[in-house]
């Protein structure tokens, strides 16, 4: 089956080594690794609470680990902070949505371009040439991302007054304007009806095949995620308790058991 | 879609408002208008507040700072220009204009500081620090006022390639010509990338950065823009309106005046800018009015001052808690309800002709 | 010898009025623990209260009358704003909350200069801003009897609104508001009522710091721009701390007077002007949730 992929998963592109993360004293993640390869959709699961969005936070340089550190590419990031990790060429969504709720849809995925646009305020003030024609560009790559999530009707509505599952499209979308490399996608089927997530499913696929993006997705749902990823970590109490194929996570005792809650009893 | 662009990136909507605009603007109103005091006392300051106005937006209606000390960088704006003229006359009036704006900017830089570690009320204070400084600067050292004791400056005239602009007519089209540009520019930039910046900022920052803005490059930049419109503003404020240059006329009753304007003519839209600046500077006119007319002077100007501020009060909590937008919004909706009436036979026709 | 006790008199005098400064801030306080509402018309309710009162008593009452008409006015006003003005913008960001005050705020300074003129008054409670000279006599310090009455008074007010928030059930009530107001009201406690409490309170707070100041400064508009130094104190004590606004607005008063004193006739005075507010800045950069406030988690 893996044959078959226009972008064959290859050689680990996100290494995240021994990470730990407390908040005054509670622990959040404890040492924990993990690596994620190239072109593969790697799910994250595990009970509420396991931490795993302070674990896409910390890739991200929302929060700052006590320990460990990350690596891109094969290369160790020394310094991460959300702007140089999105300049590295990852991209993320939020778990409670973090739109730009005043501005239209299509505004918001332009900002996902802004890595893609170098015009200062003085050549947009005055319109020049050269900030025009790359307003043009990205203006029409957007819109070919609206195509592709089919939200052209809403697209000069302001988020803020789009339902939920809209939003977590468009968050989506915001992501994939960025073009980057790997996308971590916290929850972006959370809320949804079955049909939203089984959209929400397909375009993940089609984004990973079609562009070769690799993603990394956390979810809450263990049946959807098992569908599609290719790989997928089990955390549970920060901790990883397991990681492989989603068949061989699925086998786990200690999966199961921290699903049903008998291991902390 | 967008409506293609007619003009540069503008629609055709776009260039036919501001072609009519600037034809009332800059022949209708000369033609039928004489008298000087709606030069002096009404367009004139009417447009330097409106670009201050617009100033304040940036920082605050785009970029989501809650900055308030417009009226300090107005200061700075108009003491500048009154030393570049002073001690380098020979540079032509329009540039030395744009270094008042520029050097405002720099205390818009310095004083827009804060804004990386702080936001909301925490802001405020902070920006009311620059308010409090650059009019006390002003006021202790001499060099500033050109060691005029007197306490009356009057403002030099102004002289743009050997033409001197000094009736209130004349003035008027000088403000009308600089107000006209830099809106143009604040529209571009608000349209363009620069304002998606801000915008991102304002309603969420940690998603802003996630998409490679950077914080500090964006709230520095709409500070120092902004501080650059209020510097103009309040030079031009100066040359024109007030005619001297005084520091309390920059004082702190007229940054929450210009506050005012920004919330009640909207957050976040160029066209509440104006809107708010004629409202805020009209409504004691029309008061003022209406009390004598009604009472005969019988009413004391200072009852009908202070009623001016319990109104601009009451409408501040109004309009919070109604229509956060402001006065911008609410024409729009009225506009809409306007054009709404004959829409649905029309809609059909484009309809299945698409 | 003498240049120390001058440092000490000027620390002292700079203590006796920042007491000034944090009975404003205390009002402050108050409200933004029950509410978690910036009040920026605090300074106007400390205009609006002592031009009631002085109002009051131009009217023939005695001063107790008019003391306590003026404390009936301030919950009056407390309870106005309740219903009109805060309970609509529940929902709302704090940033427009803080908008809908500073509207209140030129609504009560409006109001006052409607109703009792703009003139500036004079305001005798019979303790003069002179030297005390027992004090002089037995020290050699200059202490003016108007700020020792301040301090003292203020002093009595926090300790009084200490022991009510701790000891009464109205009290607890509050703290529990304060915690979660929507727990607090499924479990019967008045939210209304107490509310109505704390707003009462920072009413009258507003009208004994107004009558301090009205009788060191005159009854007059610029009340409200010196309110607006209780800012700076609320930023260095943090914005939910009793103890805060008190040590923020000790820090605040006498640094400005040691600065004026003593740096400001390098730069031709009057730097207490804007000195509060870039000692504020300074602190932020350090300590952005203030001496006493608690640190702010951003969670995402």
């Amino acid at each position: 089956m893996l044959d078959t992929r226009s972008f064959p998963i290859g050689d680990p592109i996100l290494e995240v080594n021994n990470i730990s993360l407390s908040f005054g004293g509670v622990k959040a993640i404890t040492d924990t690794s993990f690596k994620v390869l190239q072109h593969e959709i790697k799910a994250i699961i595990g009970p509420n609470g396991a931490g795993k969005s302070s674990l896409l936070n910390c890739i991200n340089g929302i929060y700052k680990p006590q320990e460990g550190s990350i690596a891109f590419k094969g290369r160790k990031l020394e310094k991460i902070t959300p702007k140089l990790i999105a300049e590295e060429g990852i991209s993320r969504t939020f778990q409670n949505l973090a739109l730009f709720k005043r501005m239209s849809v299509l505004d918001n995925i332009l900002v996902g371009r802004k890595l893609h646009m170098h015009a200062n305020f003085l050549s947009v003030a005055f319109q020049m040439p050269s900030a025009r024609t790359e307003e043009q560009a990205n203006l029409e790559r957007c819109e070919e991302i609206v195509e592709f999530l089919e939200v052209q009707d809403i697209m000069h509505t302001p988020v803020g007054k789009l339902p939920y599952g809209l939003q977590k499209k468009v968050e989506l979308g915001r992501a994939l304007a960025t073009e980057a490399q790997v996308l971590l996608l916290d929850e972006p089927m959370a809320g949804m009806n079955v049909e939203e997530k089984r959209e929400m499913c397909r375009f993940i696929l089609k984004v990973n095949d079609e562009l070769g993006t690799t993603m990394v997705l956390i979810e809450h749902d263990m049946g959807v995620v098992m569908d599609i990823s290719d790989n997928v970590v089990v955390l549970d109490y920060g901790k990883i308790i397991a990681d492989g194929p989603p068949d061989e996570v699925r086998a786990n005792q200690d999966v199961i058991d921290a699903y049903l809650g008998v291991a902390h009893d | 879609m967008k409506p293609k662009p007619m003009f540069m990136s503008f629609s055709r909507g776009d260039v036919t408002n501001f072609v009519m605009l600037m034809v009332i603007g800059l022949a209708v109103i000369p033609v039928l208008i004489q008298t000087d005091y709606w030069y002096s006392s009404i367009l004139i300051p009417w447009l330097c507040l409106s670009l201050a106005a617009i100033g304040q937006q940036i920082v605050m209606g785009y970029a989501g700072q809650l900055a308030l000390g417009a009226a300090g960088f107005m200061a700075a704006g108009a003491f500048a220009l009154f030393n570049l003229e002073l001690r380098v006359p020979w540079v032509p009036f329009p540039i030395n204009l744009m270094f008042s704006g520029l050097i405002a900017a720099a205390f818009g830089i310095i004083f827009g500081l804060p804004s990386l570690r702080v936001r909301g009320i925490y802001l405020m204070v902070a920006t009311l620090a620059s308010q409090f400084f650059i009019i006390w600067m002003i006021d202790k050292f001499g060099w500033f006022k050109n060691y005029d004791t007197s306490g009356i400056i009057t403002a030099q005239d102004i002289v743009i390639f050997g033409k001197e602009f000094t009736t209130p007519l004349e003035m008027y089209l000088v403000v009308l010509v600089v107000v006209a540009v830099l809106t143009i520019l604040a529209v571009n930039m608000t349209r363009g990338s620069t304002g998606r910046n801000w915008m991102a900022v304002r309603d969420m920052d940690i998603a802003a950065e996630s998409m490679g803005i950077s914080l500090l490059k964006t709230k520095l930049q709409a500070f120092a823009i902004s501080a650059f419109f209020c510097g103009v503003a309040g030079a031009l404020f100066a040359f024109t309106y007030l005619k001297s240059m005084e520091p309390v006329a920059f004082d702190i009753k007229l940054s929450f005046r210009i506050l005012f304007m920004v919330i009640l003519g909207g957050l976040g839209t160029i066209k509440g800018a104006f809107i708010g600046a004629a409202f805020i500077l009209l409504f004691p006119v029309a008061l003022n009015t209406l009390g004598n007319e009604l009472f005969h002077g019988a009413i004391d100007a200072t009852i009908i001052s202070s009623i001016e501020l319990v109104v601009f009060g009451v409408l501040i909590i109004v309009f919070m808690i109604y229509e956060p937008l402001g006065m911008a919004k609410m024409w729009e909706g009225i506009k809409q309800k306007f054009k709404r009436k004959p829409e649905p036979s029309m809609a059909r026709v484009s309809d299945s002709k698409a | 010898m003498t240049e120390v006790l001058f440092f000490f008199e000027v620390v002292l005098a700079g203590l006796l009025a920042g007491t000034m400064y944090s009975l404003v801030a205390l009002g402050f306080v108050l409200i933004y623990k029950a509410s978690s509402t910036f009040n920026f018309a605090q300074g106007a309710m400390v205009f609006f209260a002592v031009l009631s009162f002085v109002g009051f008593m131009e009217l023939g009452l005695p001063f107790v009358v008019a003391f306590f008409v003026t404390i009936l006015l301030m919950v009056l006003v407390g309870f106005a704003t309740q219903r009109l003005v805060l309970q609509p913008l529940m929902n709302e960001s704090e940033d427009t909350v803080l908008m809908a005050t500073i509207g209140l705020g030129f609504v009560l300074e409006g109001l006052a200069q409607a109703a009792w003129g703009v003139e500036v008054r004079r305001l005798d409670l019979g303790i003069g801003d002179f030297p005390i000279q027992w004090i002089v006599d037995s020290t050699g310090l200059f202490i003016s009897a108007l700020d020792l009455t301040a301090g003292l008074v203020a002093a009595g007010l926090i300790i009084a609104l200490a022991l009510l928030f701790k000891y009464t059930k109205m009290g607890l009530g509050l703290r529990a508001v304060a915690d979660d107001p929507g727990a607090a009201s499924s479990i019967g406690i008045p939210l209304s009522s107490i509310m109505l409490l704390v707003w009462s309170a920072a009413g009258v707070v507003a009208l004994v710091a107004g009558m301090m100041w009205g009788a060191r400064a005159g009854v007059q508009f610029a009340l409200v721009d010196l309110a607006l130094k209780a800012l700076p104190v609320l930023i260095i004590g943090g914005f939910s701390s009793i103890p805060g606004a008190i040590v923020g607005g000790l820090i605040i008063g006498a640094s400005e007077k040691v600065l004026e004193v003593y740096i400001g006739p390098y730069f031709g005075g009057g730097i207490e002007v804007w000195a509060p507010f870039v000692l504020a800045i300074f602190f932020l950069l350090w300590r952005p949730e203030g001496l006493f406030g608690e640190k702010i988690i951003r969670r995402v």
